[in-house]
């Protein structure tokens, strides 16, 4: 049989920023957009193994091996000068999990939790190993209630988001944009899809949270503010709306000079959307 | 002696230190001017290499370093020393317990340990409408802050889900005072979801209480139980601890050859040197003080067979370091596998050999073994056992990193997790956090989140607005005295002794 593995560039034990309650986070490498606003471009590729990285790892950590390149997370320093040097935005410090491998993780880590969460890069790229993952927790006497939760860009068609969904409890869903020219610019793809799988993860049900990034100029525009509120509101204004910040952290290329999203202005907006009708519209609680 | 008047003379001109605290330090100065118990030759070096410490407590132990009063008998009985009838109302129970405190001594000169108050008031809160009771109680929550201004002082709740529990943690969770501190006793068979979720969240919003595990502390006390003083201990009820002396752990590494001479003879000798000293000093408590004709004893408010000796142990972390080094081993102890199960190792050694020597004059005769959480001033060594501050790793890999420790110390092991502030909106993610740490063996758990005002530094809390303010203006309402310009780093404002001090973290003068 050829079980999935999946490529993954970190794993969380302990995050409480992935869904409800304590969640440890699968984060999966690759991504389907490639904003320049992300603070993780280094994640959006994956490794083609040119090899362009290990002259610059002063440790070792990095060889390559009949064509192949590895990762020796033992004697890794972190300095991240491989991820600089990187010209495709891809990371060589990933590591191959198999469902049993997640699963055994899980098991060690199981008193800490209330569940899962694969976010990404974007997970649902790897979405044959997110079903086997979701459907071998559900089967598993000890590890059943945790609750299995996908972060998504939106982007997986419809057909695909039916595979997945009935061993999913929840979604987290970002939307980037609501003006179609702008939703390009700010990600390399339109909305469409994007705001189609925000209604049919909520018609199932399984939406448990839409995410905003605000951007000054471009994304908390007056335009965008209302269309954000007319359609959170025209799903359900107790929906969890939770509104984030641009900074620059993590930043790289023409973004960098981009204003970042002050505090006073994203509680502004915020109350905006109060006043609007929605009922549950979180700020961040840190601006770094 | 003209050394002495020399010394008394700096700390009566002290501009830095209110007139209470002059007071304090000039005791202190006098009891250290007498000689100190008689030790043998072997055991006064070690004390005067600081291997084995005992706590700067003063040369003549005059009274015990923690009393842990059954406050219930003033209030039942009252008191014919105090002249002081049975409390009949709430206001009466409250009144009585605020002239106790004054009579009960510590190491500080003040109550560390201020009752199991839900134990204590809710006889008296019947008749008591829920408006009266919270006006009632934020007054006393005012008066102890206000006069008796130690971070140490403690108080418990829990652990049944009570008005006066929830109260207290709701009125704590609103002044956000430094004093008192507070444990929460958690029982999952006992304690409601409601109430450990107020705990919590009263976490995320002043980073207190403490919670402590009742399942794994109840079975090692009796029918009078046990309560949470000062920075993290379980000690006896109606009793208390005579004595807290501790070995520096590195210290002993750094006199090893390697693991095997650890183990086989310079832990084993400093632990044997460590028990004369704490012997030495209950001697002089029990047998030459009269500390035990108190009337504390005569009405019952403890009992002398009630006392433990506190075994306690610091820097862990420095002695593993140093011991992988003479094994050419590179693990960090709190990141490596190897140099946390030699940590572990570490404490069952101790606790064996704390188990394993009868003492007199102590409570069931075995001597506590006490994971101490630190001096202002410890040279670079960590508390106790845990993970050097600022290299710890996340919350889970934390609390599995150290809980296989927790068995071994029954007199209290203090950690402090430090979470960031993303977890205020997410209660559910601390409550599983408290709970996996608890099936995992954790006795106790603190937190700090980081954005808070109130934190702990070792074990006491601290406000951080008040340091700021000194930085601005030189004076607040936490330290009437004025301070110089030069304060401006959060060390040296600690150092300089607000109004709310944690004076078992300061206990001498050091100028
Ligand atoms: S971060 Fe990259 S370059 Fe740096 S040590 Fe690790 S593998 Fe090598
Ligand atoms: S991580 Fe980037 S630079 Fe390194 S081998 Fe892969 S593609 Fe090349």
């Amino acid at each position: 049989m050829n079980l999935p593995l999946a490529t993954v560039s970190k794993v969380l034990k302990f995050s409480c920023v992935d869904g409800p309650g304590s969640r440890l986070v699968l984060f999966l490498q690759g991504c389907n957009f490639a904003c320049p606003s992300c603070h993780n471009p280094h994640t959006m590729k994956l490794c083609n193994d040119c090899g362009d990285c290990l002259p610059v790892c002063s440790t070792g950590a990095l060889t390559i091996v009949q064509g192949k390149v590895l990762y020796d997370p033992s004697i890794c320093e972190h300095c991240d000068k491989c991820l600089d040097i990187c010209p495709i935005n891809a990371n060589p410090k990933v590591t191959q999990y198999s469902v049993d491998n997640v699963l055994a993780l899980l098991d060690q880590n199981k008193p800490f939790l209330n569940g899962i969460t694969v976010s990404g890069g974007e997970a649902t790229m790897q979405l044959k190993f997110i079903i086997a993952l979701f459907t071998a927790i559900k089967a598993n006497d000890k590890l059943k209630d945790l609750t299995c939760f996908i972060d998504s860009n939106g982007y997986l068609p419809e057909a695909a988001w039916k595979t997945v969904l009935p061993v999913t409890d929840g979604v987290m869903l970002d939307i980037k944009a609501f003006e179609g020219d702008l939703h390009s610019q700010l990600t390399t793809r339109s909305n469409e899809r994007v705001l189609s799988s925000a209604r049919l993860l909520f018609e199932a049900g399984k939406l448990h949270e839409l995410r905003y990034l605000l951007i000054p100029e471009r994304t908390d525009t007056a335009k965008e503010i209302a269309e954000l509120s007319r359609f959170v509101g025209a799903l359900d204004s107790n929906l969890p709306l939770r509104l984030n910040a641009f900074q620059h952290h993590g930043v790289q290329g023409e973004a960098r000079n981009w204003p970042t999203m002050k505090q006073p202005d994203v509680e502004r907006i915020a109350q905006d959307l109060r006043a609007a009708g929605l009922s549950n519209v979180v700020t961040p609680a840190v601006y770094i | 002696m003209m050394e002495l008047t020399k010394r008394f003379k700096g700390i009566a001109e002290d501009p830095g230190l209110s007139f209470a605290q002059k007071a304090r330090y000039l005791s202190l100065e006098a009891e250290n001017s007498l000689p100190y118990p008689e030790l043998d030759e072997e055991t006064a070096k070690a004390l005067e290499e600081r291997v084995i410490c005992d706590m700067y407590e003063g040369h003549a132990p005059f009274k015990p370093r923690y009393v842990m009063p059954d406050y219930s008998i003033v209030l039942e009985k009252g008191s014919t020393y105090l002249e002081l009838d049975p409390a009949t109302t709430l206001d009466e129970a409250i009144n009585s317990l605020t002239i106790a405190y004054h009579h009960v001594p510590s190491v500080t000169n003040m109550p560390v340990f201020i009752g199991r108050l839900d134990d204590l008031l809710l006889p008296y809160c019947d008749d008591v409408s829920d408006e009266d009771l919270y006006k009632k109680l934020e007054l006393f929550w005012r008066y102890l802050d206000r006069v008796l201004p130690d971070a140490f002082m403690h108080a418990n709740v829990g652990p049944t889900d009570n008005r006066v529990a929830r109260t207290i943690m709701r009125i704590d969770a609103e002044l956000k005072q430094i004093a008192p501190n507070v444990t929460f006793i958690w029982d999952p068979e006992v304690s409601s979801d409601e109430i450990f979720s107020q705990a919590c969240q009263s976490i995320i919003e002043c980073s207190k209480p403490h919670i402590a595990n009742n399942p794994l502390n109840q079975p090692l006390f009796d029918e009078y139980g046990y309560g949470i003083a000062s920075c993290y201990n379980v000690l006896p009820l109606c009793g208390g601890a005579s004595t807290l002396t501790r070995i520096n752990l590195r210290e002993v590494a750094r006199r090893s050859k390697d693991t095997a001479d650890f183990f086989e003879n310079t832990l084993p000798k400093y632990i044997d040197l460590n028990f004369r000293l704490t012997e030495a000093r209950i001697d002089h408590l029990f047998n030459k003080s009269g500390f035990f004709e108190s009337f504390l004893v005569k009405e019952g408010w403890i009992r002398k067979d009630r006392f433990a000796a506190m075994y306690g142990i610091f820097a862990m972390a420095q002695c593993v370091d140093e011991l992988q080094a003479k094994e050419g081993r590179t693990g960090k102890y709190g990141h490596d596998e190897t140099a946390n199960k030699l940590g572990h190792r570490i404490s069952k050694a101790l606790y064996d050999a704390v188990e394993a020597r009868p003492i007199e004059n102590v409570w069931r005769g075995k001597a506590m073994l006490h994971s101490q959480a630190g001096l202002s001033d410890d040279d670079g060594c960590t508390p106790g056992v845990r993970i050097p501050y600022g290299s710890e790793p996340d919350p889970v890999s934390h609390v599995q990193a150290l809980a296989e420790h927790h068995a071994f110390y029954p007199s209290g092991v203090s950690e402090i997790l430090t979470l960031d502030e993303t977890v205020e909106n997410n209660l559910a993610a601390l409550k599983q956090l408290v709970k996996g740490a608890f099936s995992q063996g954790f006795r106790e758990f603190s937190a700090n989140i980081s954005n808070n005002d109130l934190v702990r530094i070792t074990g006491y809390m601290v406000r951080l607005s008040d340091i700021a303010k000194f930085k601005e203006c030189g004076g607040s309402r936490t330290n009437t005295t004025v301070l110089g310009a030069e304060a401006a780093d959060k060390g040296k404002i600690l150092e300089r002794a607000p109004r709310v001090m944690s004076h078992e973290l300061a206990p001498r003068y050091s100028q």
